[in-house]
């Protein structure tokens, strides 16, 4: 702007001040967007600590270890020690599953896959991150959850001297944790196989062919030069995946039979997650009731910040995996 | 069964030629698969193994288990280990076949008895929830205003961020607003919901409300349309940036005129993903738009329905078969709804990316 031609009509500087004023306003209304997001991220945090304070200092029991929900008691009485453990031991069960698996699919699709299939199979994947978490839930309710007894059962037969799959009332309907676990492993596959298939995309040619080249079979091509280069990607796309198991609400809310028992027998009824409790619960809240939800939505809150900014902070440190992240 | 044969074969072959070792035979992985699949059912049927579940799992470790055993035998370890890879690999990829094809089917099928004019164009207002009868209406209207307001409100707000951070953003702000950005994305849509109602609905005083919903579901919008958008800004051309320059254009004219204009295809497509994903949304509107059986085309008073809502509340309130009947139909409209918006977005992005572009 500085350099304009010296013999400009006199006209042109008004025009140029006019710009130059545009373009201060343009640029604040962008930048003023970008500290919106910022304030609203911080509004989030602020509000929900507000509230959880009127309610904390009401409670009669201990947050963190007791087991009940009774905030609209006479004498509040609520805690999170079932729900954290219910969401992190549903996280857990989805993570065994669905890590391995995606791993699995995202090397399919970006190695072993005939190029027909791959593509269109790709694609596939994506529309199965689009199909709404209701629908997840009402067909894990009514389809998943029947098929499951067999299995559970099984399990129960022949795995239950670990403690873990012991079932300590059989015959009751497998709306459990377990269940859960699974129903989230297939919400999060999408993204991380996602994520990690971008990673694996942008492993060098180079370092691939060498292997090869040394007589490496496919698999050892892969163990050599594809997952230590994508180790990092896949990582933050396990964490990307664990926040959304971490936050998942409605599925949850229609396939467990929650109750306040802190148990790890993970096929029986019973347990709860942080949104799912929330989601229950809120309709016949009162007051405290609220308050109290809030409370244990701010918990989630930090948990699944920390857990996003945590894989958002590995991946932004690889600079090779730019285009990489969902 | 077929596994014996494959060994008998492989091992029958003439020895002797000393540079290429002993290889299975191009079928013998499709074979090892037939075979395992074929033991794998007839294990379920005799032990009289309820779940087919069990079937496919069964078939599956056997499948991963003679492929090794075989190649082990023939080919040396090395080799069986590369099978064995391979065929974990196709499993896994078989593993996520099966609820997407056992999701879509099962949805459609469901859904396709229930789905007709009637459903599309009547409310639940009168209809007895121990009935059958009632649709969806109400739940589609408030569903469109309630997707079209928290767009309106936050594809402007979006997109604007993302040009402050490719075409001005520098320094601490810009880096703290994508890191931010991206956090936000993994934001629950609960606490989305429990957000705005702690200060839209008790802080401010609002009642329920489809506005209050749509507030709660840009929240959710806004990284995803920043995302999408940033990436694609960042693929128009620096040298379309500098012509207008060159001819004088002040820089606010540039970005509206030939940055947007050039990148206006990919942008489309992430505004109508990040609709697609608001759309399925259940939590937030549970919280603030409340559920109505009636028609009410008015977003901003009184209570509204949506079809993620009125899935859940068909399911878990009304709770017989009529109710999952409805739910079911109202599961496949979302879905088509959702899919939809999501083949069309991909398309336009393939029609109108911008050159350099993938």
């Amino acid at each position: 702007m500085t350099s304009s031609p010296p013999a400009a009509p006199r006209g042109r500087v008004g025009r140029q001040r006019d710009s130059r004023v545009g373009d201060k306003i343009f640029m604040n209304l962008a930048r003023g967007s970008g500290i919106l997001l910022l304030v609203v991220m911080a509004a989030i945090a602020g509000f929900l600590a507000w509230r959880s304070g009127l309610a904390l200092s009401k409670n009669d029991g201990h947050f963190l270890t007791t087991f009940e929900w009774a905030p609209d008691a006479p004498k509040p009485v609520f805690g999170i020690a079932v729900l954290a453990f219910g969401t992190i031991v549903s996280a857990i069960i989805a993570m065994a599953i669905a890590v391995p698996v995606a791993i699995g699919i995202a090397l399919f699709i970006s190695h072993y896959a005939p190029r027909k299939i791959a593509q269109p199979f790709a694609y596939l994947v994506d529309l199965l991150a689009a199909v709404p978490s209701i629908v997840y839930g009402l067909w894990g309710a009514l389809f998943l959850v029947p098929h499951m007894d067999g299995l559970t059962s099984w399990l129960n037969q022949y795995l239950g001297w670990t403690y873990i799959f012991d079932q300590t009332k059989t015959g009751t309907v497998p709306r459990n944790l377990f269940t859960v676990g699974i129903l989230l492993a297939i919400m999060i596959l999408p993204i991380i196989t996602a994520v990690s298939r971008e990673v694996f995309r942008q492993v060098p040619r180079m370092h691939e062919e060498a292997a090869l080249a040394l007589g490496a079979t496919r698999w050892e091509m892969i163990r050599t030069a594809v997952l230590p280069f994508g180790r990092p990607g896949i990582i933050s796309a396990s964490m990307l995946g664990l926040g959304r198991a971490l936050g998942e609400t409605i599925a949850v809310a229609v396939v467990l039979s929650s109750n306040s028992v802190l148990s790890l027998h993970i096929l029986d009824p019973g347990g709860g997650t942080f949104a799912q409790n929330i989601a229950l619960k809120f309709a016949e809240a009162g007051n405290n009731g609220r308050n109290a939800l809030m409370a244990s939505g701010l918990v989630l809150f930090v948990i699944t910040l920390l857990v996003n900014g945590a894989a958002r902070l590995i991946v932004a440190r690889r600079k090779e995996y730019s285009g990489a992240a969902a | 069964m077929s596994a014996a044969t494959t060994t008998v074969s492989a091992d029958a072959r003439p020895l002797g030629r000393a540079l290429t070792a002993n290889r299975l035979p191009k079928w013998a992985p499709a074979a090892v698969a037939a075979g395992s699949i074929a033991l794998g059912c007839g294990i379920g049927a005799v032990g009289g193994l309820a779940s087919h579940l069990q079937w496919g799992l069964i078939s599956a470790i056997l499948f991963v288990a003679i492929g090794y055993a075989l190649s082990a035998r023939v080919e040396g370890r090395r080799q069986a280990k590369d099978r064995l890879a391979t065929s974990v690999v196709w499993v896994a990829f078989i593993l996520a076949v099966v609820p997407l094809v056992a999701l879509t089917f099962y949805t459609i099928q469901q859904g396709a008895d229930v789905v007709n004019g009637y459903f599309l164009s009547h409310s639940m207002k009168g209809v007895l929830a121990s009935g059958p009868g009632g649709g969806i209406y109400h739940a589609l209207i408030g569903t469109l205003e309630q997707v079209g307001l928290a767009t309106a409100t936050a594809a402007p707000v979006g997109l604007l961020t993302a040009v402050y951070l490719v075409e001005y953003g520098r320094g601490r702000l810009a880096k703290t607003v994508t890191f931010f950005v991206d956090v936000m994305t993994g934001v629950p849509s609960i606490v989305a919901g429990l957000f705005i109602l702690s200060l839209w609905n008790l802080a401010l005083g609002f009642n329920y409300s489809g506005f209050s919903g749509s507030l709660a579901l840009a929240i959710l919008m806004m990284p995803v349309v920043v995302r999408s958008t940033e990436e694609m800004l960042k693929l128009v051309p620096n040298e379309l940036r500098e012509a207008s320059y060159a001819l004088g254009v002040p820089k606010w004219k540039t970005i509206l005129r030939i940055v947007l204009p050039t990148a206006i295809g990919g942008i489309t497509t992430g505004v109508m993903l990040s609709v697609a994903r608001i759309t399925g949304e259940t939590a937030p509107v549970m919280m603030l738009v409340f559920g109505a059986d009636y028609i009410n085309s008015n977003p901003f008073d009184g209570p509204q329905q949506s079809l993620p809502m009125y899935i859940w509340q068909q399911y878990s309130v009304v709770n017989n078969d009529y109710g999952y009947a409805r739910a079911w139909g109202a599961a496949l409209v979302l879905i088509a709804f959702v899919m939809g918006l999501n083949l069309i977005a991909r398309g336009i992005a393939r029609w109108r990316s911008p050159k350099g572009g993938h």
